[in-house]
């Protein structure tokens, strides 16, 4: 069983909820895969052991067999590369591995390397196994990382994983093997916005799925109609407790001091399992 | 003409409440909403659409069956599994990077445009703004911002605006990276909290790599005030200037609920603060 706890854009509480469900079950294992702003060992006040690097391909110009003959940045999609007369240019960041210069080359001048842009952690709490993925700063790829730290726990039975926020690829690569998409939001204007987009790339990809409504009576009862309307289960409620917000700027899961939310937690995992088993 | 960009790390720190406040207090900006994944501006903005364009994302590969022998080759050398088992093409996975079409002996690949989303130029009643829409599941978002970026240029130059406001997208990512380089400023909105601190040190590092001068905003600042205490030494010993603390405050909801900016909303203690950060902007703006 693959949970994502995903939402229309940050800050809804996702991580949040991840951590105190995954906490409240207790046996199962968290993946971060917001690689971008990895925030879930915070929360376990753990440190993390390096697993593995991430690297992936990069092209190596030899300049002495290089003609400048420029056929290697006509070819590149991403402008990566760019040939002067007398010079070859090579911009990294850029560069998405494609390896098409290296094949291209009537020279034979290309060939790869591999560089770093992340690297994929662990740590271990009583039966909780924590995989992050943590994207190089100055990186743009995070696909990559999320792929590799997923892999982790491809087999394990019970598996969260921490989604990114948006709706673009990071996203639907964490949502592709999910038995269920768990999209957290607030019950604002802005949460009902972002969350039509969430529910929107859930149900393209087909995918079960059911909202978590955090901080319930800040805002009015847009999210509620909207899922009335839509059909969509709301299978948990967290209130907009000034006690929740002050334990999450420690950084301390909300269950640990707020034990009754551990039981709220367990009976909304039933719930989820309930809709996960019945598919999309 | 300056270009700042507000920023956050990430996503529901009140990055687009504040960029919206500001929106109301520049007198002659052109706003570009480049969090483009989940562009909330215009909830608060209400634009008016005046030109739309297509956004052409990556290219897409496309078979042409008839020509095809099943060789195996693209599959062979496609590093983002977009080639199924059955050499089809498989559309989400597709990052059009020409690689098949190189390798295909029969010339039964070619790479078309791929319309990925559009991008608008509306009129607010704060000014012209330009924001996007980026299909859902469609990659390239930086490359959008990057179009964003680029049309609101224009239009600050046609329209004689000094000022591009920008509000970013979350993260350390593609989009950010498009969303602030070149920029005279970034303006790092954070909260108090230890993740919020987190992604600030990340966020901060992705400028440093940029060289772009940043300064500081904590939201919700009394929710831990410890934390402020703590974000604001960090930002000195940084030498980044930390531009002011906002209390939690209901207002921030409520304005946003009335479809109102910080500084419309009447009678809101948070309005004032705003203004004193504006101000301390454009006099780092003017040094
Ligand atoms: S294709 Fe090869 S020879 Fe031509 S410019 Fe590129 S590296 Fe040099
Ligand atoms: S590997 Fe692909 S993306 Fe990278 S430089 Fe070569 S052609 Fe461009």
């Amino acid at each position: 069983m693959k949970i994502a706890v995903a939402s229309g854009k940050g800050g809804t509480g996702k991580t949040t909820v991840a951590v105190n469900l995954a906490l409240s079950l207790k046996k199962c294992t968290l993946v971060d895969c917001d690689v971008e702003e990895p925030n879930c060992a915070i929360f376990l006040n753990t440190s993390m052991q390096k697993l593995e690097e991430v690297r992936l391909p990069v092209p190596v110009f030899d300049l002495d067999r290089c003609t400048y003959c420029g056929k290697c940045a006509d070819f590149c999609m991403y402008n990566a590369i760019a040939v002067f007369p007398e010079k070859l240019l090579f911009f990294q960041d850029m560069c998405h591995s494609c390896g098409g210069c290296a094949i291209l080359c009537p020279e034979n001048a290309v060939t790869e390397s591999t560089r770093k842009i992340g690297e994929i952690d662990h740590a271990r709490i009583a039966e909780l196994d924590i995989y992050q993925g943590k994207l190089e700063v100055g990186e743009p790829l995070a696909v990559p990382i999320i792929r590799r730290v997923k892999e982790y726990a491809k087999d394990h039975s019970v598996v969260i994983y921490d989604a990114p926020p948006g709706t673009a690829c990071p996203v639907i690569d964490t949502l592709k093997d999910a038995d269920i998409a768990l999209l957290v939001t607030e019950p604002t204007p802005f949460g009902l916005h972002d969350l039509k987009l969430a529910v929107d790339v859930v149900r393209k990809m087909n995918i079960p799925l059911g909202v978590i409504i955090n901080r319930d009576g800040v805002g009015n009862d847009c999210v509620d109609r909207y899922c009335e309307e839509e059909g969509i289960e709301i299978v948990m409620r967290i209130p907009n407790d000034r006690r929740i917000a002050e334990m999450y700027s420690n950084g301390i899961p909300f269950i640990f001091e707020l034990q009754e939310y551990r039981e709220i937690m367990l009976q909304s995992y039933w719930r989820i399992y309930q809709i996960a088993e019945a598919g999309p | 003409m300056m270009e700042v960009t507000v920023i956050s790390g990430k996503g529901g720190t009140g990055k687009t409440t504040l960029a919206a406040a500001f929106a109301s207090l520049a007198q002659n900006a052109v706003l570009a909403d480049c969090d483009v994944d989940a562009a909330d501006l215009h909830l608060i903005l209400d634009p008016l659409v005046e030109e739309r364009r297509d956004f052409l994302g990556l290219k897409l590969a496309i078979k042409d069956e008839d020509k095809c022998i099943d060789c195996g080759r693209c599959l062979d050398h496609c590093r983002f599994s977009a080639i199924s088992e059955d050499f089809e093409i498989i559309r989400d996975s597709c990052e059009g990077c020409a690689v098949c079409q190189l390798v295909c002996p029969e010339d039964a690949i070619s790479m078309v445009d791929r319309i990925s989303g559009e991008a608008f130029i509306s009129s607010t009643r704060f000014g012209p703004m330009v924001h996007a829409s980026l299909m859902a599941g469609e990659e390239a978002s930086g490359k959008l911002v990057a179009m964003v970026r680029e049309m609101a240029r224009k239009v600050a130059k046609n329209s004689e605006k000094d000022l591009v406001l920008i509000d970013g997208p979350p993260g350390i990512g593609c989009p950010v990276i498009a969303a602030i380089s070149g920029v005279s400023m970034v303006l790092v909105v954070t909260e108090p909290t230890l993740s919020g601190m987190h992604d600030l040190e990340r966020v901060l590092g992705v400028a440093e790599h940029f060289k772009i001068p940043s300064a500081v905003i904590v939201n919700k600042a009394d929710i831990n005030e410890d934390n402020t205490n703590k974000i604001r030494t960090y930002c000195s010993e940084r030498d980044v200037p930390f531009l002011g603390r906002l209390p939690y405050h209901d207002s921030a909801t409520e304005s946003m609920i009335k479809g109102q900016t910080l500084i419309e909303h009447v009678d809101n203690p948070l309005a004032p603060i705003i203004k004193d950060m504006w101000n301390k902007m454009e006099e780092i703006l003017s040094e």
